[in-house]
């Protein structure tokens, strides 16, 4: 069985091309995956150019052939926002923590869109990549990555119309706002670790697409984008925290709206449930992924 | 410090029968999980069906060697080839590979089609390994490589299927990594841009890299490839240079495996009109010695049997078949009346063999169109049945058919001599004297 093949004796010219001689030659070892998993960032970074050219195939795709093209990308939270200021702000008056109902959304909308974006994106980002993933390599964590970039060029559109709506209501930025990448960091990373469990799911599981649109709903629910994260019961707000997307929303708002809004502790619970999420969804994945390419 | 490219040590690969692990969905998930405490009452029968697409396979190959990988469907060939190109792992065995590996399993990988043609240059050789400066630098080439400058900001899919391909090898032939992974690519576009990409593997092979090809075209592996492996059922039969590979690999193949009865009898997957008061029933290819094959040796002798039912008797009946190009091109017709066969049919079945000796359609793949008519009806009409291939004779010494100079289908026997010209030859002669 174990017979060795040798086709040396058939290669005379193979020598005589005058090969250069390998000093830093890359060897690779193909052999079946252990228990022990490793989080080959290297890789990664090797192949951050393809990661670029996967988000901007989307982006470019996307608005192609779409007759408002990157306006959808201020349609929608703009919509949601007007829809949530009549029916929360003016008829429910849901409290806003003093600063106008209109931009108290707007501000929570931005991460959330970035977010509910990333998870119907990610989720079916590896099926959808089917074709590349059974004829070339590269590290599978590209694709979920990939996708959740794809959002941030609607969220920098969409922040042009804060950045005006900042202005109109006379709101100046603290010195809060240095945080703003943090937290703008910290919501992809959010989206990243939901994302990475949705999408290696989805290979094996395909009912997963079908609970997004629901997830998305009830996550949105339970996340405080029409009301503040102060109308929960002091005593239960850290364990609020445990939904990350609460600690990003209040981080948002913190960041962009003022001081008042400090999160606290509720950040930190948010920032732990983060790590839990990111470090078990890069475990799922990179077990799952050798057999991406068989089951897809 | 080795002078191997790739050493393989008894690699296997399972797939579960199927060949692909089915996807679950939670319902199976939640059933299967159930039914584990009572899985001792039904085990032995319950266990599911593994095959092995790669076993025990073992091989070294050195720097700078092209090898051919050939073998039947299902020998285990891509299932190679994925492993090697990472894209699925091996469930057993190790593999070691010096080297930075470019594997072209598919041209055309990730083109998008409302992309522009710059823009999927960019995206598809990104996708295959390459940067993006190097992409730049071989811009040009590419573009040219493809003939497709005019279309370049064009989205491709506004592109011809032709104009498609070319520009998806032309991708991929300007990958060089010091080892090159292809699988069956060179079967794409028209006869003329076949050459130009046999002549660019050939350059591929010539700057010394090491290539690893598996190819259903047994000219492009003994033009390309210095050694070879047979493949069958997921282990290695043969190794050795590549034109004793090709040569058994053709031998086995003929007799081999493969359909080699075309079944005719009424399905839905037949494209076929006619009335059937006279139907084929089978097709198949005899060789010389009367064994039934799927592969034919060009100039070799073959025969064509019909077998066609009647169901009531029928006069002045004419039947024939034709030989068709994968394209469509019908290139020769022949009918059994010409030949005096009786044109009556009883009511049954009846056999009839028509001897093609010797073959001289070129080597390539090849099907059978025939019907069963009269002057008033038509009792059936198969427009593509019994698809079979004519390789290059293995018989002759150095394979010097016209397998070498395989433009068109139909060979004619010529000979070349000088006829006129006699005073320039002697003009030569006092110029040098």
């Amino acid at each position: 069985m174990g017979q060795v093949v040798n086709l040396q004796a058939d290669c005379q010219s193979a020598k005589t091309l005058g090969m250069t001689p390998a000093e830093s030659i890359p060897v690779l070892i193909l052999r079946p995956s252990t228990g022990f998993l490793r989080l080959d960032l290297k890789a990664l970074w090797e192949y951050r150019e393809l990661l670029y050219f996967l988000v901007w195939r989307d982006i470019k795709v996307r608005y192609k052939q779409t007759a408002l093209g990157a306006a959808w990308a201020v349609l929608q939270p703009v919509a949601t926002m007007l829809v949530f200021s009549i029916f929360f702000g003016r008829l429910a008056k849901v409290p806003s923590d003093g600063v106008p109902y209109p931009i108290f959304a707007y501000v929570a909308l931005l991460p959330w869109q970035l977010f509910a974006f990333a998870l119907s994106e990610s989720s079916n980002s590896l099926v959808a990549s089917q074709n590349l993933i059974t004829k070339v390599y590269f590290p599978r964590l590209v694709i979920p990555i990939s996708s959740v970039l794809g959002g941030l060029v609607d969220f920098a559109v969409a922040f042009v119309i804060l950045l005006a709506m900042m202005l109109y209501y006379g709101i100046a930025p603290t010195a809060a706002v240095a945080l703003l990448p943090l937290f703008l960091l910290f919501a992809v990373m959010t989206a990243l670790s939901v994302g990475l469990w949705l999408s290696a799911l989805n290979v094996k599981y395909r009912d997963v697409r079908y609970t997004i649109p629901f997830l998305t709903q009830f996550w949105m629910f339970a996340t405080p984008v029409a009301y503040p994260a102060s109308l929960v019961p002091e005593k239960w707000r850290a364990l609020y925290g445990l939904n990350p997307m609460a600690g990003v929303v209040e981080g948002f708002r913190w960041a962009l709206l003022g001081e008042s809004h400090a999160p606290g502790p509720l950040l930190w619970v948010s920032v732990a449930a983060v790590v839990v999420l990111l470090i078990g969804g890069l475990r799922y994945f990179k077990k799952t992924e050798s057999t991406f390419a068989d089951i897809v | 410090m080795t002078d191997i490219a790739i050493r393989v040590e008894n690699l296997g690969k399972r797939y579960r029968i199927g060949r692909r692990e089915h996807y679950r969905t939670l319902r199976d998930a939640i059933t299967e999980t159930a039914a584990a405490p009572f899985r001792w009452l039904t085990h032995g029968t319950s266990e599911p069906d593994y095959i092995w697409a790669l076993k025990g396979f073992s091989c070294e190959i050195p720097r700078g060697e092209v090898v051919g990988i050939i073998g039947c469907n299902g020998a285990g060939k891509s299932t190679l080839l994925k492993v090697l190109s990472r894209i699925t792992e091996p469930t057993e065995g190790y593999a070691e590979i010096h080297g930075r590996v470019g594997s072209l399993l598919e041209v055309g990988t990730g083109f998008h089609p409302e992309l522009t043609g710059r823009e999927n240059v960019y995206l598809n050789g990104t996708i295959l390994g390459m940067h993006r400066a190097e992409i730049a630098a071989k811009f040009d080439e590419i573009v040219s490589f493809a003939e497709i400058e005019r279309f370049l900001d064009t989205p491709v899919k506004h592109y011809s299927s032709g104009m498609y391909m070319r520009l998806a090898f032309a991708v991929a032939a300007h990958l060089d990594p010091e080892i090159l992974i292809v699988d069956e690519v060179l079967a794409v576009g028209d006869a003329q841009f076949q050459k130009k990409c046999l002549g660019k593997m050939e350059d591929v092979a010539a700057a010394g890299r090491t290539v690893v090809f598996v190819s259903h075209n047994m000219n492009a592996v003994q033009r390309l490839c210095s050694a070879a492996i047979v493949l069958d059922r997921g282990t290695v039969v043969a190794t050795g240079t590549a034109v004793e590979c090709v040569r058994r690999h053709l031998r086995t193949e003929s007799q081999g495996s493969g359909i080699r009865k075309a079944d005719l009898s009424p399905s839905p997957g037949v494209k076929r009109h006619g009335n059937g008061a006279a139907r084929f029933e089978s097709a198949e290819l005899l060789s010389a010695a009367g064994d039934p094959i799927s592969v034919v040796h060009f100039g070799q002798p073959v025969t064509v049997r019909l077998t066609v039912r009647t169901t009531r008797p029928l006069s002045g009946v004419l039947l024939g078949f034709s030989f068709v190009a994968n394209d469509g091109t019908e290139l020769q017709g022949s009918a059994a009346h010409d030949g005096g066969i009786s044109t009556d049919l009883r009511t049954g079945i009846q056999v009839f063999d028509c001897r093609v000796d010797p073959m001289l359609l070129t080597p390539g793949r090849y099907f059978l169109r025939g019907a069963v008519f009269s002057r008033t009806e038509v009792y059936d009409h198969v427009d593509e049945f019994l698809p079979f291939e004519v390789t290059p004779s293995p018989y002759t010494r150095d394979g010097r058919t016209p397998a070498n100079h395989y433009v068109g289908y139909v060979y004619c026997p010529y000979r070349w001599s000088a006829v006129s010209g006699e005073e320039e030859a002697d003009l030569h002669q006092v110029a040098r004297a």
